[in-house]
């Protein structure tokens, strides 16, 4: 049996809601994640009562909107085991931060003829600012070859790693087939080359202990929404040396040292990479998710993750006429899958009757649609909120929607 | 919410038994459009005599809606002339966003349900708007 890690109405006033009737079951958390009580207030304590720019004035709002958001990234960076706070750059989120990788890196770092190393199983978002770093650059993409069931093997990579590549990115989690990457195996032959290993952590850090240290990667890139914490707000970490070579990509207030008419010279990290004024809440937001992560233990959730998405694996694979995408085991946190002869869309849309909460598409990966010969899939993600009895929901309105129709 | 809403029998059926479906072995003009929020393809293949459509043929992939609505669509416009099937697709778009048409929509009636289910919209629209496209495009 598994339970919910949390008291759901205690603490998720949203999971009290009823849609269509249905007491909601929310299984679209990798889109993003429902929101604690103690996050809602952390946002609005601090609107009701220190709200000012940070770093500007001197005046005591302004000290303490600074102070609460500096305390957010301490948080952040022992989180993810940083080596410093200066390392956690704030951004709106996973897309921006891999972006800024790729210009700020990039762009400088690479010349033509280079290569970057990516699976197909990437969101967009770790897809499309490599292709333009590319063909800004010169460089080519070198894609990972996919085992069948769309898990990665180190030597499929070492294949493809050789004294040109300068970048090897990777999801850590994928957002649809669940698949736990080998990134710090990885991060092992990228450095044999030289190369940088940037992880796309949108998935993982939400699910599992993150230490960017042991797993001696370069860049991991995250967001705060599919972590408890609000929109608009996310991480970008860098190792130290790494963020003092790159270049800034973003010009403007509070990333600056000195300016005259005609040049400018840069703040110190992380300010240097934090141009105009940040996403304050966001940031107060995302250190009160972390602390309510934290309260719960990170491994606890890793394994309830984990439980969940095996067991709903079983579960779906069982239905007859139902195709599962991915591994068995291992996966975590995600479940695609298609109901034969009938569309995702039509899936979800007969699910939302029955007051549960799924997402239907080609989820931002069409590459990895590609891969699996299908035009899109519906997907079950799960969170600490969920329990056993909600895949026990959706393995009945499954069969449900299979009769509506008569399938 | 009552799924029979959206789910019309005749969307069931039309969605099994899609009509038109296939190609033509000389069209005049073929489109596809792409729905990039979900993937969804169409392709419409169309014989054109001297402005009046004397055949079409859809085909792709996508869920019911937007497979019954290009089924229906077919029927209705075979044998009109491309002005009044721009009239029709342009009074479709206005009853599946709630409006009134001023022209008979035939089985595409059956799509009303949709304006309750604003997600929904684009899925019986892709048809049409393909439709659109085939028409303002120069090329074939």
């Amino acid at each position: 049996m598994i339970t919910a890690l949390v008291d759901i109405t205690e603490d998720f006033p949203i999971l009290k809601r009823q849609i269509n009737g249905h007491r909601l079951t929310y299984l679209d958390s990798a889109a993003t994640s429902q929101k604690p009580q103690v996050v809602i207030d952390s946002i609005r304590r601090y609107y009701e009562i220190s709200n000012a720019n940070v770093l500007r004035s001197v005046h005591t709002l302004a000290e303490e909107a600074t102070v609460a958001m500096e305390e957010a990234r301490e948080k952040i960076a022992q989180f993810i085991n940083a080596s410093s706070p200066r390392e956690v750059i704030f951004t709106r989120g996973t897309t921006e931060s891999l972006n800024t990788i790729a210009r700020a890196w990039g762009d400088k770092f690479l010349e033509a003829g280079d290569e970057i190393v990516l699976s197909p199983m990437e969101h967009h978002s770790n897809i499309i600012p490599w292709q333009q770093l590319a063909k800004r650059v010169g460089a080519l993409l070198r894609y990972i070859d996919l085992n069948r069931d769309g898990t990665i093997s180190v030597d499929a990579v070492r294949h493809l790693i050789n004294d040109r590549t300068r970048i090897v990115t990777l999801s850590q989690v994928s957002n649809v087939l669940g698949t736990i990457n080998p990134i710090s195996q990885v991060a092992k032959l990228a450095h044999e080359v030289g190369a940088i290993m940037v992880v796309d952590g949108a998935q993982s850090v939400p699910h599992q202990p993150t230490d960017v240290q042991n797993s001696d990667i370069d860049f991991l890139a995250f967001s705060g929404h599919k972590m408890l914490g609000p929109t608009g707000i996310g991480v970008l970490w860098g190792k130290e040396a790494l963020l003092e070579a790159a270049d800034p990509v973003v010009f403007g207030g509070e990333m600056i040292a000195y300016v005259d008419r005609e040049d400018a010279t840069w703040a110190e990290l992380p300010a240097k990479f934090e141009g105009g004024t940040p996403h304050i809440a966001g940031a107060i937001g995302l250190g009160a998710a972390v602390d309510y992560l934290n309260s719960l233990g990170m491994s606890r959730i890793e394994e309830h993750s984990r439980g969940l998405a095996e067991e709903a694996y079983r579960k779906l694979a069982n239905i007859s006429g139902v195709t599962v995408y991915g591994p068995a085991y291992p996966r975590t946190s995600v479940v695609a899958f298609n109901i034969s002869g009938i569309h995702p869309h039509d899936v979800s849309q007969v699910l939302d009757a029955h007051g549960i909460a799924i997402r239907a598409g080609h989820h931002c990966a069409q590459p990895l649609m590609h891969w699996l010969d299908v035009g899109s899939t519906a997907r079950a993600s799960f969170y600490l909120y969920n329990s056993d009895r909600d895949i026990d929901v959706l393995v009945d309105a499954i069969e449900a929607t299979k009769r509506y129709f008569k399938r | 919410m009552n799924l029979d809403d959206i789910y019309r029998e005749t969307i069931l059926d039309h969605n099994q038994s899609p009509r038109n479906y296939g190609h033509l072995e000389h069209p005049t003009k073929s489109v596809g459009l792409l729905n990039p929020t979900c993937g969804d393809q169409i392709q419409l293949e169309l014989a054109i005599n001297e402005g009046r459509i004397q055949d079409i043929r859809f085909s792709g992939q996508g869920c019911s809606i937007s497979m019954a609505s290009a089924s229906m669509l077919t029927e209705a416009i075979k044998g009109k002339t491309i002005d009044e099937a721009l009239a029709l697709t342009s009074n479709f778009k206005n009853f599946v966003t709630g409006g009134q048409s001023s022209v008979s929509l035939g089985d595409l009636e059956a799509l009303h349900g949709v304006s309750q289910f604003p997600s929904r919209v684009k899925c019986a629209t892709l048809a049409h708007n393909a439709l659109e496209k085939a028409m303002t495009d120069s090329a074939t």
